[in-house]
């Protein structure tokens, strides 16, 4: 009953996408605003049908009703309330249902924002909206069902993959599926601009907010999974270059160029061939994420192992990219640059080696990603590259890009004179190398890190000089320090949010320089008052206890954590599921700004004589988090509306 | 020099230097897939291998005060003795599919530096057998622990 009621209300949905598109087609192009008018109805429809969809599988979850196949395979009967949530994504149809409502939650969105304010463009980013709308539709309800009747009726349900039952799991796609969605309004946006030949700024301010929140939403998303990677994968690592975090990464690297590119266009003209190209390269590259992640291509602990599915993906984003790049060479006249780059040293250039470094740091990640697919195909031999080809390549990508966020946002536009470049970084140049020299004298030996200090301190006094310099000025009008500050940045958010997004990055790089170059770890096998050594840390095993939990048992180790005094008990443990073939592990860990200590129990006697623990203590790592807090600080200011215009 | 040439040149020499990164890279950290006939037939030493088969049973030695883990892997036709420093990962155990990251080494084994249990990627529904070894373990522990 529920899987034909969800199945009925998919297949209405799929209808009315598919009718919505091309009545905004069809009434973009005959300038006839009812079919306009009836396709945003349409739009609204499909919203709602999505909606009735998720909740009824909500519901269906919440209620146990294994009639339906997807609820009898994701949950069990002993799975918690909390938990039986997230279990609703869990899996392929589930997350494609999730995708979708986000889709046409932003299709809505798009339609209550829009429809007054952008005429021209809007009626065909409707139509592209629809459109891609109607394609999940269509996996939905050919590929990845999720509304499949389950008989006869089983008694009990499969059970939620154990790895997924953690507050990052509920948070972590929702973040990263809003960022991947939020992607397609730019994307719909600048398909209306090629398709009305209205290539100029229009879209781009239409857009700009758009790729902000989208960007923000990745972000945050990438941030999450290295948050449950940390804590709950038990590995102690938060970044594994595992082809699906790559497929997430690579249009966070293209969108964030998009962000850059975009102020060149609005200030000079120039690089319009470049946004677009930008855009529908973001775009793509999320549909190609969906499809490495569905379609088992690529062996990855995310993968969900489905033929079909990765098939309709790949046809699709071919379609994407032919009607993209055939717009594009019918608007090639049009897209040409109006303005000209007139020094090599200027913000343009500055902006201009920015993208191409984030270009290339994508181009990088995508051919280590697909590298096992192309290595098979051209010479038979199946060859990957793990961790270090990523990391070899993207490190020096990633320091000159952080060289470049202490310069881009300083030097002048046009043509930087000898006089400016000094008068805005020779102090940060001079702290820079002061940065590093400190490091080495503090020990440091690690080439890489004494030069993300140093760059860290350049950008942190480029950041600390500008405010200064502003909140001078405004001192000088007669305005008090707190006010004049907090007016700067209210007034300029969309420059004073970006800086504090850089600040952010800088500090996530910190962490990440930090827990590279200086993490430590052991393992070892412990009798019950013995004790491992590391890093002037002491754990001694205390013994195992073991407890019933509602859908699994847990064999509990007690290690006493001291340095000269005691610290605390930490209890990581085993979890045996019964539908799990072997046990999870569950770290347990003392979070702390210069380090983690980090438990994760191996093997263990059964008679609890003895376990095997790895211990780790990880350094700086908690500044990661951190600089996500200041990231998202900075983002939220920069999402603001624009103040300039209406003061 | 005008200035199209200075951004020519600018934009060559980054591409140039990408592309040596990366061949860099590739050299340096390519690993193979083999299986553990193929590496039998041309084994490299010191090169770095992934190789995939199944544990044979009763070949699993762990030897937790030393963190000595050895076992053989198997593709049907082939055996590789493998050993490794450190706990068993999960998923792992005898008669399932291993993936194990190292080289060969000149005496005659793999050391493993890294080993990935095979998932199997479908969450299945608890066979007989484990249902009973689960319920066993549950009383052994229950046994010690009270």
């Amino acid at each position: 009953m529920t899987a034909d009621l969800g199945f009925g209300m998919t297949l209405v949905a799929l209808v009315l996408a598919v009718y919505g598109g091309a009545a905004a087609g069809v009434g973009a192009r005959t300038g006839r605003t009812a079919l306009v008018e009836s396709a945003q109805h349409a739009a609204l429809g499909v919203f709602v049908l999505i909606t009735a969809c998720f909740a009824l599988l909500t519901y269906a979850f919440l209620a146990f009703d294994f009639s339906v196949r997807y609820v009898a395979t994701n949950t069990n009967l002993g799975t918690p309330f909390y938990y039986r949530i997230p279990g609703v994504w869990g899996a392929l149809e589930g997350s494609i249902i999730l995708w979708s409502w986000m889709l046409a939650l932003y299709t809505v969105i798009v339609v209550l924002r829009h429809r007054a304010t952008a005429r021209d463009l809007y009626p065909w980013a409707l139509a592209t909206m629809l459109g891609i709308l109607a394609f999940f539709l269509l996996v939905m309800t050919v590929a990845a069902p999720p509304f499949q009747r389950q008989t006869p009726v089983p008694p009990d349900g499969r059970g939620l993959n154990p790895l997924l039952e953690d507050t990052g799991m509920i948070t972590h796609p929702v973040a990263l599926y809003l960022g991947f969605t939020g992607c397609t309004v730019p994307f719909a946006f600048a398909m209306a601009a090629l398709i009305t030949g209205r290539v100029g700024d229009a879209w781009l301010t239409l857009t700009r907010r758009w790729a902000i929140v989208a960007w923000y939403f990745l972000s945050l998303g990438l941030l999450i999974g290295g948050w449950w990677s940390y804590h709950v994968l038990g590995w102690g690592g938060y970044w594994a270059w595992d082809p699906v975090e790559n497929a997430a990464f690579m249009p966070w690297l293209t969108g964030t160029a998009f962000l850059h590119s975009v102020m060149i266009q609005e200030r000079r003209r120039m690089l319009k061939l470049w946004n677009i190209s930008l855009v529908i390269l973001t775009f793509s590259l999320t549909l190609f994420g969906t499809f490495l992640t569905r379609s088992g291509v690529i062996a990855s602990v995310h993968s969900f192992t489905q033929g079909a599915i990765g098939i309709l993906f790949l046809s699709f984003l071919a379609l994407v990219l032919l009607t993209a790049l055939g717009l594009v060479a019918w608007r090639w006249e049009a897209l040409r640059s109006q303005g000209d780059l007139d020094s090599v040293v200027s913000r343009e250039s500055a902006f201009l080696l920015n993208n191409v470094l984030l270009v290339a740091a994508a181009f990088t990640v995508f051919f280590g990603t697909v590298f096992p697919l192309l290595s098979e195909a051209v010479r038979g031999v199946k060859v990957s590259v793990g961790a270090p080809f990523f990391n070899q390549v993207n490190v020096p990508l990633f320091l000159s890009l952080i060289f470049l966020m202490g310069v881009g946002p300083l030097i002048a536009w046009r043509r930087a004179s000898l006089d400016n470049l000094a008068r805005n970084f020779l102090w940060p140049v001079v702290l820079g190398v002061v940065a590093a020299a400190a490091a080495f004298v503090l020990g440091v030996r690690s080439l890489l890190a004494a030069l993300s200090f140093a760059a860290a301190a350049f950008v942190l006094a480029t950041i600390a000089l500008d405010f200064g310099r502003a909140t001078r000025a405004r001192l000088r009008l007669g305005e008090s320090l707190l006010p004049a500050m907090g007016g700067l940045v209210r007034r300029h958010n969309r420059r004073y949010g970006g800086l504090i997004v850089h600040l952010g990055i800088l500090i996530i790089a910190l962490g990440v320089t930090g827990s590279q170059a200086w993490s430590v770890q052991t393992e070892m096998t412990l009798r019950p008052g013995e004790a491992a050594e590391l890093a002037g840390y002491r754990v001694r095993f205390d013994g195992l206890t073991a407890v019933e939990e509602s859908n699994h048992f847990k064999v509990i180790g007690a290690f006493t954590v001291s340095n000269g005094r005691t610290l605390g008990v930490l209890r990581p443990a085993k979890k045996f599921y019964p539908q799990e073939q072997s046990p999870i592990a569950y770290v347990d860990y003392r979070l702390g700004l210069k380090e983690d200590i980090y438990l994760v129990l191996g093997d263990f006697a059964r008679d609890g004589q003895q376990a095997t623990v790895k211990l780790q203590v990880n350094r700086l790592v908690s500044w990661i988090w951190i600089g996500g807090a200041v990231l998202t600080l900075g983002a939220l200011l920069a999402i603001l509306p624009d103040r300039r215009a209406a003061a | 020099m005008n200035r199209g040439k200075k951004f020519v040149v600018g934009g060559a020499v980054i591409a140039g230097a990408l592309a040596y990164m990366i061949y860099a890279g590739v050299t340096q950290s390519a690993v193979y897939f083999v299986t553990p006939g193929e590496l039998r037939a041309a084994a490299v030493p010191g090169k770095s291998y992934r190789l995939g088969g199944m544990v044979v049973p009763g070949s699993l030695k762990w030897e937790p005060r030393t963190l000595d883990l050895s076992f053989t892997l198997s593709d049907g036709t082939a055996t590789v003795p493998v050993r490794h420093k450190g706990t068993p990962p999960d998923l792992f155990g005898e008669s399932r599919g291993a993936v194990v990251e190292g080289s060969w080494v000149a005496d005659g084994y793999f050391r493993a530096t890294l080993i990935m249990a095979k998932h199997s990627e479908e969450y299945k529904a608890p066979h007989d057998a484990s249902v009973a070894g689960y319920q066993e373990l549950i009383k052994t522990l229950r046994g010690e622990s009270r």
